[in-house]
């Protein structure tokens, strides 16, 4: 061996013990939020900047938790931090994430410091950013709002006969709803449909309120664009004018408003016979009890409920803070749109805010299904009402028994499992 | 080393491969599909096949598996003949025929979304020649004849070139005496392709057709792309049972089920075009 080569190697070795230690000394950041490109750099350069060594990674939600999964029944892992929705979080078991109650942040509302316990009496994980639903239109559909119609102000009838005014005006339906494989169609029955006509989401599941609210729903679907079924983030088809007004996730509305804040507005949902309802979108950043290095995951929380991390992540995100801190004016044009719409939205004085579905674990994602059904049974099968809504009502009951799911708002408490009436 | 442990020691590392692999997985895979968490239980077989989609997933499965097979087949076989008999540029043809198949599925199926898609290519060549006013919606769930056809298009282009390769080597192996010799006796090339390329072939159909078949029941992607929620086939329900509902149990039943259809199928091939004992070619 040459002196060359010995001196080569010698190099080459102290530099894989770097890169070693360098990446031992990292925190990883296991997430499912700010999956586009653009937000996860974001997030890396700007919100997670003075937080030392973390190594951000955003996945989808399947690879998210088979990893997540493996480190759990091995025993031993690599993620440090762990970052995903409220959804996510509940069908974890809680044993599987290390109590945060100790760590001394937690958000400004008490809702979702209790959403966070997970059914404990302990946060499981930390609220970290929120989000809402919104509607959105382009300025020239404007022009098509019935008479006598507020924007801020709209009932469901007044949507139907917007979106058929526009349908006329434009030759072909001009309302698009995310009802695409990834969309969030779900949200939209159980947060803004059925509360605002049911006054309820459970309990009410197959009254004769719901008969009509799903009538009503099938009313603004003949004056959907059809290939709606293709579609899952609303700002595509705002941007390309394939559909005028759309309802849709704050945070997948935010690019037509970033690109073209001058052609689009974002507006509350519309109102039904009780009340405008509507229902937040919850994250949270919690640590697995596999986490390598629990000082360094435990700071990392800590440092995401800083106020400045919180308006970092709002602009990086376009999820809004859960602390109370005060936004600065410079904001990006799409979260000072949302920001008003929700603002006005939860401030309206038939406001009807629902929660997220709590206590449901693992069976969150057959909850999801009972609706996306229905609305293919009713709304693209065309079937019965309420032949379908007794069939389903069936599905719900059971999830409800199995996992003695208490009613959440707007429905009424009750004592032990949320009945389906 | 001796010759008669030769050919066992050669395959030893593949079959080490498979079983760690394959059979491996496929043992837990099937335990979980019995079990949800106290002993042997059909519970996930009940809930799988009670769910009211399934019998419409098991249909578009099938319905596009008979409708895309039988035509990859024909093209396939006339693709192979045609290469078979070019003198130049043979490699440079096959090599533009399989270039679908370097492509991912999920690409393939975004590509032909890119072409039927409201403002895709197909609807401004339309849009352009006057044959319609405005952009049409192709894809939507009032026409789901157009949404089947296109997942078709799309599979076609995509997955008969693995067929074309199949076959092409297959008749390279026919020797080439017996065309000779039909030709000495004035057959016609129809006739010298039903009666000579087609039998000679069979181990090749065999091939092919099982390869392309199990694909066939594993189609997702394209599906997911084109037909997003319009069109639920098989693979797409198991996919929603393991990372929607979460449920694995469910998921794993679901894939023994799409498995129990593609050995079904395997073994009817198998025995459809087997040679028959002592001929050879």
């Amino acid at each position: 061996m040459t002196l060359n080569s010995r001196i080569l190697g010698a190099a080459s070795g102290v530099a894989i013990a770097c890169t070693a230690f360098a990446a031992q000394a990292e925190v990883l950041f296991w997430s499912t939020q700010a999956k586009p490109v653009e937000e996860a750099q974001a997030m890396r350069e700007q919100v997670l900047a003075g937080a030392g060594a973390v190594d951000y990674q955003p996945n989808d939600g399947g690879p998210w938790l088979t990893r997540l999964q493996a480190e759990l029944q091995s025993g031993s892992g690599s993620i440090g931090v762990l970052g995903a929705l409220h959804g996510d979080f509940s069908a974890m078991n809680p044993d599987d994430l290390v109590d945060l109650g100790d760590l001394g942040v937690m958000s400004a509302s008490e809702t979702f410091n209790d959403l966070a316990k997970l059914g404990t009496d302990s946060l499981q994980y930390v609220p970290w950013m929120q989000a809402s639903y919104i509607m959105a239109a382009s300025k020239d559909a404007l022009q098509y709002l019935p008479e006598g119609a507020d924007v801020d102000a709209l009932t469901y009838d007044q949507l139907i006969e917007w979106a058929a005014n526009a349908h006329e005006a434009a030759g072909e339906p001009k309302f698009g709803f995310p009802a695409g494989p990834k969309g969030l169609k779900h949200r939209f029955f159980q947060g803004y449909l059925y509360p605002s006509f049911t006054n309820g989401v459970v309990r009410t599941f197959a009254s004769d309120e719901a008969v009509t609210a799903w009538e009503k729903m099938r009313e603004l679907w003949a004056h959907t664009n059809p290939a709606s079924t293709n579609f899952s983030f609303m700002q595509e088809q705002l941007l390309s004018g394939d559909a005028w007004i759309v309802f849709d996730h704050t945070s997948r509305l935010a690019q037509a408003f970033n690109e073209r804040p001058d052609d689009f507005v974002a507006f509350p949902a519309p109102a039904g016979p009780t009340g405008r309802g509507f229902m937040p979108v919850l994250a949270g950043v919690a640590i697995p009890r596999t986490a390598p290095d629990m000082d360094a995951a435990r700071a990392l929380v800590a440092h995401m409920l800083k106020p400045e991390t919180q308006i970092a992540t709002l602009r990086a995100t376009n999820f809004f803070p859960v602390v109370d801190v005060a936004l600065p004016d410079d904001l990006p044009p799409a979260v000072q749109a949302a920001g008003d719409a929700v603002a006005k939205m939860s401030a309206s004085a038939d406001a009807n805010p629902g929660l997220l579905p709590a206590g449901l674990g693992d069976k969150g994602g057959d909850f999801n299904r009972v609706f996306v059904d229905s609305f293919e049974r009713i709304v693209l099968g065309g079937q019965d009402i309420r032949a379908v809504l007794d069939d389903q009502k069936g599905q719900l009951a059971s999830i409800m028994e199995e996992t003695g799911a208490p009613c959440w708002a707007p429905d009424a408490p009750s004592d032990g499992a949320c009945p389906v009436e | 080393m001796n010759a008669r442990l030769l050919p066992y020691v050669l395959i030893l590392p593949v079959t080490l491969f498979l079983c760690l692999f394959f059979l491996y997985p496929f043992v837990l895979v099937s335990k979980q599909a019995f079990s949800t968490g106290a002993g042997f239980t059909l519970d996930n077989f009940r809930e799988v096949t009670g769910y009211w989609k399934f019998p419409i997933t098991m249909r578009n499965t099938l319905l596009l598996a008979a409708a895309v097979v039988p035509i990859q087949l024909a093209l396939a076989l006339l693709m192979a003949t045609m290469v078979n008999r070019m003198k130049k540029g043979r490699d440079l043809v096959l090599y533009v025929w399989t270039i679908p198949l370097g492509i991912s599925d999920l690409a393939a199926g975004i590509i032909w979304l890119a072409i039927f898609e409201q403002s895709g290519f197909l609807n401004s060549m339309m849009n352009g020649l006057g044959i319609v006013d405005k952009p049409v919606n192709l894809l939507t769930f009032q026409n789901p004849g157009i949404v089947f056809l296109a997942i078709m298009l799309a599979e076609i282009w995509r997955a008969t070139a693995i067929m074309l390769v199949i076959l092409v080597a297959g008749i390279g192996l026919i020797p080439k005496e017996y065309y000779e010799a039909a030709e000495v006796f004035g057959a016609s090339p129809w006739k010298r392709f039903l009666r000579i390329t087609l039998p000679l072939l069979r181990p090749s159909l065999q091939t092919a057709l099982v390869l392309r078949v199990i694909l066939a029941f594993e189609i997702f992607a394209v599906v997911a792309a084109l037909g997003g929620t319009l069109f639920p086939v098989l693979m797409g329900e198991t996919y929603a049972y393991q990372f929607d509902l979460l449920n694995s149990g469910a998921a794993a039943a679901l894939a023994l089920i799409i498995l129990a259809i593609s050995i079904a199928f395997t073994l009817i091939i198998l025995r459809v075009l087997r040679v028959p004992k002592g001929a050879t070619i």
